[in-house]
This record gives C-alpha cells, sequence and structure tokens, in this order.
C-alpha cells in the first residue's frame, strides 16, 4: 500500500471564502487540519510609513481604508488619540453624534459580518437580508458626510459639521424597524439545525487562550469574560448611556454569533438615546479653536482672520505637542488602537495601529487544529477579520 | 498644577516600587501622559514582563512595536536607534502600562512569547518592519512585506517611495522588480511651532 503523507492546501488567496486575500496554508490529515499558517501583507500598503509624512489632518481618510466595513469606529481612536495629545475635548454634541455613528457603524460591522458568515457556511439568504440593512446606514454616512463609505466625518476636536436637517429623523425611523429586522435575521439562525451544527463547539478558546493569545471585544466576550472599552474605560459620552453587554459561556463560534447578534440590539438602544438627546440639545459641533478646526466657511466670505485660519489649517495643518499616547475604542471587532508619538511638529513621528483582526487571525493557529478543512471556514467566519486592518 | 503632576508621579512610582526594589537598575518609571511608563533595560526584558504578568496582573499584551528614534529631537549621537513600545493591559485591575526598552541596530532583544503568546506576530512585524531581531522568537519571519523584500521599510533612512517598483515582464511571463524612477515629493513640508518660516 502506498504510504499516505499529509497533504498541504492553499486556501487563498484567491477564495471567497478568505474574507479578502488571506493565503492560508493548510497542513492536512485526510480532511482534519494538522496545522494552519496564515500569510499575511497581500494587503499591505504602508499606511503607518505614509502618516509619518502627511499632516495629522491629511492623515484622517486613511483611517477609513483599515477596517473598511467599519469606518467611522476607526476615525474614533483617532480622533481621541490626537485630542489626548492636544489636550481638548469634543463638545458635547460632538460627541453624541460620535456615539449615534460608532453604533450605527457597529450594526453596520454586524451586518456585514453577519450576511458574509452565514454565505460562507452555506445560508444565502442572510445575505441578501443584511445588505438590505446596511444601504439605509449607507444612506445616513452619505447624507452626513458625502461619502457613503469613507466618510473621514470624525475629525480631532469634533465632527466634520453638524448633522443636516431631517437626518435624525430618517435614522429614528431605521432605530424603530431595526429591531424587527434582527428578529428576522434570529429566526433564520438561531434555531436553526444546519446553523447549529456548523458552529456549536466549532473553533472554542477558554477565557485563559483568549487572554494569553490578545483577543478582544466580541472574541473574549465571547470566552466568557467581561469586558467592553465601553463600559470599562468609557470615552466620550458612554458613561451616561444605558446598555448591556453580552457575555457568552462556551466560547464556540456559536456563543460569537449570539453575542454580535445582542450587540446589533444593544447599538440599536444606544442608537435611540443619542437621537433623543440630539433632538434637544444644540450646540457646537467642534472644538471654536480655529487653529485646531477649520472656521465654518460662511465666515471665511468676510472675515479675514478666518481665512488665514482656513489656508493655515488646510495647508500646514497643526503642531501636536510632543508626547506620545496610546487611545483605544471599542471597535465592532475588538480593542482598536492608535499610539502616536509626536515629536512636536505638524507631522506624527511615529504611528502604530493595534487592529484587533492581527492577534485573532494569528490564533487561527490554534484554533483550527484538530477541526474539519469546512470549519476552517466557520472559524475564519467567526473571527470577523477584514484585510485591511490586518495587513494595513 | 505642577504639585497636581508631582503627586501623580510618585503614584506610578510607589505602585511599582516592587518593580523597582526587585530589578533596581535594570527598571525606571515614569508618568506618560495616558499610563505608567516601565523603561526596562533590554537583557532584563523578559523577566519584567513575567513579574508584571504574574505579580501585577497584566495578563494581555495588547500591541508591541517597533519605533525608531533616530530623527527624533531627543536622540543624540551613541544611543540607541530602537525603541520595543509593548502596551499591555490588565483586565482584572483594568489597568494598562506601557514598557520599553531600547536596542540597537546590531543588537538582539529577547522574545516575549513565552510569556504572552500574542507577541508572536506582533515581533515578526516588528522584524519586518524594522530589522529589531528577537532572540528565542520560535518563528521569526517576515510577515507583511512581500516574499523576498529586500530592507526595513518603516526604519526613518527608508525612503517613503521605496527602491523597487513592480512590472509585469511579457517576455518572461511574470512580475519583476525593477530599480524604481519615482521621486519623493514633499507637498507640506514638516514645520514646528515658532520657527521662522519665512
Amino acid at each position: 500500500m502506498a504510504e499516505i503523507k499529509n497533504y498541504t492546501l492553499n486556501f487563498g488567496p484567491q477564495h471567497p471564502s478568505a474574507h479578502g486575500v488571506l493565503r492560508l496554508v493548510l497542513e492536512l490529515d485526510g480532511e482534519v487540519v494538522e496545522r494552519a499558517d496564515p500569510h499575511i501583507g497581500l494587503l499591505h500598503r504602508g499606511t503607518e510609513k505614509l502618516f509619518e509624512y502627511k499632516t495629522y489632518h491629511q492623515n484622517i481618510p486613511y483611517f477609513d481604508r483599515f477596517d473598511y466595513v467599519s469606518m467611522m469606529a476607526n476615525e474614533h481612536a483617532y480622533a481621541l488619540g490626537v485630542e489626548k495629545l492636544l489636550g481638548i475635548e469634543a463638545p458635547e454634541r460632538a460627541q453624541y453624534i460620535r456615539v449615534m455613528y460608532a453604533e450605527l457603524t457597529r450594526i453596520l460591522n454586524h451586518t456585514m459580518w453577519l450576511g458574509a458568515a452565514a454565505l460562507d457556511i452555506g445560508a444565502m439568504t442572510m445575505f441578501l437580508y443584511c445588505f438590505r440593512e446596511r444601504e439605509d446606514i449607507f444612506d445616513f454616512y452619505e447624507e452626513v458626510s458625502g461619502a457613503r463609505m469613507h466618510a473621514a466625518y470624525f475629525r480631532p476636536g469634533g465632527v466634520a459639521r453638524d448633522l443636516p436637517e431631517g437626518l435624525l429623523a430618517k435614522i429614528k425611523g431605521f432605530a424603530d424597524t431595526f429591531e424587527g429586522y434582527v428578529d428576522e435575521y434570529e429566526t433564520l439562525l438561531t434555531e436553526n439545525r444546519i446553523w447549529k451544527q456548523r458552529t456549536v463547539d466549532i473553533g472554542a478558546v477558554d477565557a485563559e487562550a483568549a487572554l494569553d493569545r490578545g483577543f478582544s471585544g466580541p472574541m473574549i466576550r465571547g470566552s466568557g469574560i467581561e469586558w467592553d472599552l465601553r463600559k470599562t474605560q468609557p470615552y466620550d459620552v458612554y458613561d451616561q448611556l444605558e446598555f448591556d453587554i453580552p457575555v457568552g459561556a462556551t466560547g464556540d463560534s456559536y456563543d460569537r454569533y449570539l453575542i454580535r447578534v445582542e450587540e446589533m440590539r444593544q447599538a440599536n438602544h444606544l442608537v435611540k438615546q443619542c437621537i433623543t438627546w440630539l433632538e434637544n440639545n444644540e450646540g457646537p459641533i467642534k472644538v471654536e479653536d480655529y487653529k485646531l478646526t477649520n472656521p465654518p466657511r460662511a465666515t471665511i466670505k468676510d472675515d479675514m482672520e478666518s481665512l488665514i485660519h482656513h489656508f493655515k489649517f488646510f495647508s500646514e495643518g497643526y503642531h501636536v505637542p510632543k508626547g506620545e499616547v496610546y487611545a483605544a475604542v471599542e471597535h465592532p471587532k475588538g480593542e482598536f488602537g492608535v499610539y502616536i508619538v509626536s515629536d512636536g511638529s505638524n507631522k506624527p513621528y511615529r504611528m502604530k495601529v493595534r487592529a484587533p483582526g492581527f492577534p485573532h487571525l494569528q490564533a487561527m493557529d490554534y484554533m483550527a487544529r484538530g477541526h474539519m478543512l469546512a470549519d476552517v471556514v466557520t472559524i475564519l467566519g467567526t473571527q470577523d477579520i477584514v484585510f485591511g486592518e490586518v495587513d494595513r | 498644577m505642577t504639585e497636581k503632576l508631582t503627586q501623580k508621579k510618585e503614584g506610578a512610582a510607589s505602585e511599582y516600587a516592587s518593580l523597582q526594589d526587585k530589578f533596581s537598575e535594570a527598571v525606571s518609571i515614569e508618568e506618560g501622559l495616558d499610563c505608567p511608563l516601565v523603561m526596562v533595560a533590554a537583557d532584563s526584558i523578559v523577566e519584567v514582563c513575567h513579574v508584571l504578568k504574574s505579580e501585577f496582573g497584566f495578563e494581555q499584551m495588547i500591541d508591541l512595536c517597533g519605533v525608531d528614534m533616530s530623527e527624533h529631537p531627543d536622540f543624540s549621537e551613541g544611543m540607541q536607534q530602537f525603541e520595543v513600545v509593548y502596551h499591555l493591559l490588565s483586565i482584572q485591575h483594568n489597568k494598562r502600562l506601557r514598557v520599553k526598552a531600547r536596542v540597537g541596530e546590531r543588537e538582539m532583544i529577547d522574545s516575549v512569547t513565552e510569556v504572552w503568546a500574542a507577541a508572536n506576530w506582533f515581533e515578526r512585524e516588528a522584524f519586518d518592519m524594522y530589522g529589531i531581531i528577537f532572540n528565542h522568537h520560535p518563528d521569526l519571519r517576515r510577515i507583511l512585506t512581500d516574499y523576498g523584500f529586500e530592507g526595513f521599510p518603516l526604519r526613518k533612512d527608508f525612503p517613503l517611495v521605496g527602491h523597487a517598483e513592480l512590472f509585469f515582464d511579457e517576455a518572461e511571463w511574470r512580475c519583476v522588480y525593477k530599480p524604481n524612477k519615482v521621486e519623493n515629493r514633499v507637498l507640506i513640508p514638516k514645520t514646528w511651532p515658532g520657527v521662522d518660516r519665512g
């Protein structure tokens, strides 16, 4: 009889379930995974090098392109980091707008995740359902920033501009119906026999391993650790809002699915609270220090000083005091952090982006060992990998 | 204001006093803008990390990155070129900590993968970007750059436009690297406040 050796399989870089450009070298014994070696970097764009040659203002749009399915959440971390270095705080209305959009972004991310992960596992309908709701949120993005995806809306010191008239009513309409949509998703999946067979006990991670491997966000909560930066290290106005954080029990793929679905409901609840506040409170939407933010367009027409500020802001930018800071937010995927080293000039000296997907994908080998080849797709799906942030 | 700051400084120093006692010369503790900062001598990094994990409860390593200090205003001749910056997180105490070690261009630093498994890829990235060599690392390969890439792209002496360009060679029917012809454009120069810019 011929000797049977382990079989090496290249999963990706062109594979519909590889969520972008992952080359996963799998060593298989029959259909069982012996070893998984992810080769990343096929989407590496050298953003961290580019940061060092751009002013703080020019760097904002690069953040949309990290995790390109939750754009504003990335900007949020950057805005908070620069604000911390400058020693300023965004006005309250700006903070509420940011939280509202950060939570809309969480819904945006989780619907994308649910659609794509379910499609990977074989539930085609989910993809169509989820994209229906994503479309509405893209419209809200467009109305507030002019761009459907890469918004560049959160800026250090506030947000780019105030909400246009009538937008709050539209978001309210969405928030009122969204709860019903989540119910629709759940009727399709939560008690679905095939879905459960594919996800229960697949890719289980216990609490100790989750800590050791640097997990965060829904991944660490799935493993039963109650940790959410919005509660434990609150930023902006999260400490004034009411919400719950779902925690899993077994740490398998099914738990992570349940957590993300519950997070969508909680995010929707947060959006509603923000709408109520924003309807009743007016105020500035960015710091009124025109060395750090651009002055209103209308004043440029008849005020020379505003014109100078506008010109200086967009040409030279602003100087950030020397120092270093690490700012993190509870991104839909986990802890998204920015480490900024400033040398006192108008460009960052070094900026490191801590992407949540990077340690998650690193644990691929740990999670996939001993599972079947088809489960690799499930594990990759529930890790919620996006290559924009992993490769940077 | 100054009184407040000095009090804060003592806070960090007293909090990590036992660490200071244990390693005396090898560590120094400072108060940072957002979290305390521990400067560690490169050769005792693994021991310090073990103590931080087991005694101070920093069960997660959130981030590890290199920084090339060679063009920083605080840098002077004879200092070591790179900083390795570790960001730690304690979930049980809800605290963050920044640990820094300095290494020179041809020096090695011990890998902390034995303390936190998460450090593996982060160290590979620091190696890829800066050429910092992590001793005892289980698998120190390049991670983000292309197969067969030359140079360390995040070093300050590496040009923004790079050294090579990728072309498709019709004759050989494959992609080939050719020396770069792109020139670096500076649209907005780097400026410091208070400096006369003419």
